[in-house]
């Protein structure tokens, strides 16, 4: 699967949920779609790219695409920590875009 | 432009950190830079023990500036600290 076909897959189930795709399909979706398909390779699982994944699959449930931090994440700043799925408002330009701080509490990290 | 020491902790598919390469790239500023992610067995765990007496959090992209640590790609903070 390329990265374009996963956008496709995924887009329609994501967006009729309130999930949006980040509008900057060249600097931000499309690369982090591809990394998402190198972790598949990788670990057999679309872990995070943004984040150190253990390899341990239930380890890293919570991080798996899209993560367990996703939805806090895209209520309180309008997009997620990696950025691949934000809000309307957010595509927009109508909220402010800032970092987006780690939410996964430390001990969960298995490293 | 600052002489002082740059290193990056990064991952290979992370965005943030390929866009704070791009950046530094674009600064013109020599860097030494380590994807934990491609690293394997005793090597990576050494690579994340290192990245945490920065950044207890094992987070990334983190950068070190001289002493200055910024974690995540903030273009200001590392903009300031090259400039320091």
């Amino acid at each position: 699967m390329t990265a374009a076909e996963l956008y496709e897959k995924l887009r329609p189930i994501q967006e009729a949920k309130g999930f949006y795709f980040n509008r900057d399909l060249e600097g931000m979706t499309l690369p982090l779609l591809e990394s998402l398909l190198i972790n598949k390779n990788r670990y057999g699982y679309m872990v995070c790219p943004c984040r150190l994944a253990s390899g341990d699959r239930e380890k890293d449930q919570d991080i798996i695409c899209p993560c367990a931090y996703r939805d806090p994440d895209v209520a309180e700043y309008g997009s997620c920590y990696c950025g691949l799925y934000v809000s309307q408002a957010w595509n927009e330009g109508k909220i402010p875009r800032v970092v987006v701080p780690e939410r996964r509490p430390p001990e969960k990290m298995f490293f | 432009m600052s002489d002082k020491p740059v290193k990056l902790y990064a991952l290979s598919t992370c965005i943030h950190c390929r866009h704070t390469k791009d950046f530094l790239n674009e600064c013109g500023v020599a860097y030494d830079c380590v994807d934990v992610d491609t690293l394997q067995g005793e090597e990576r765990q050494a690579m994340i023990e290192e990245v945490k007496r920065f950044n207890p959090n094992c987070t990334f992209p983190t950068i070190l500036i001289g002493d200055k640590v910024i974690v995540g790609f903030r273009k200001d903070e590392i903009q300031e600290a090259l400039n320091q």
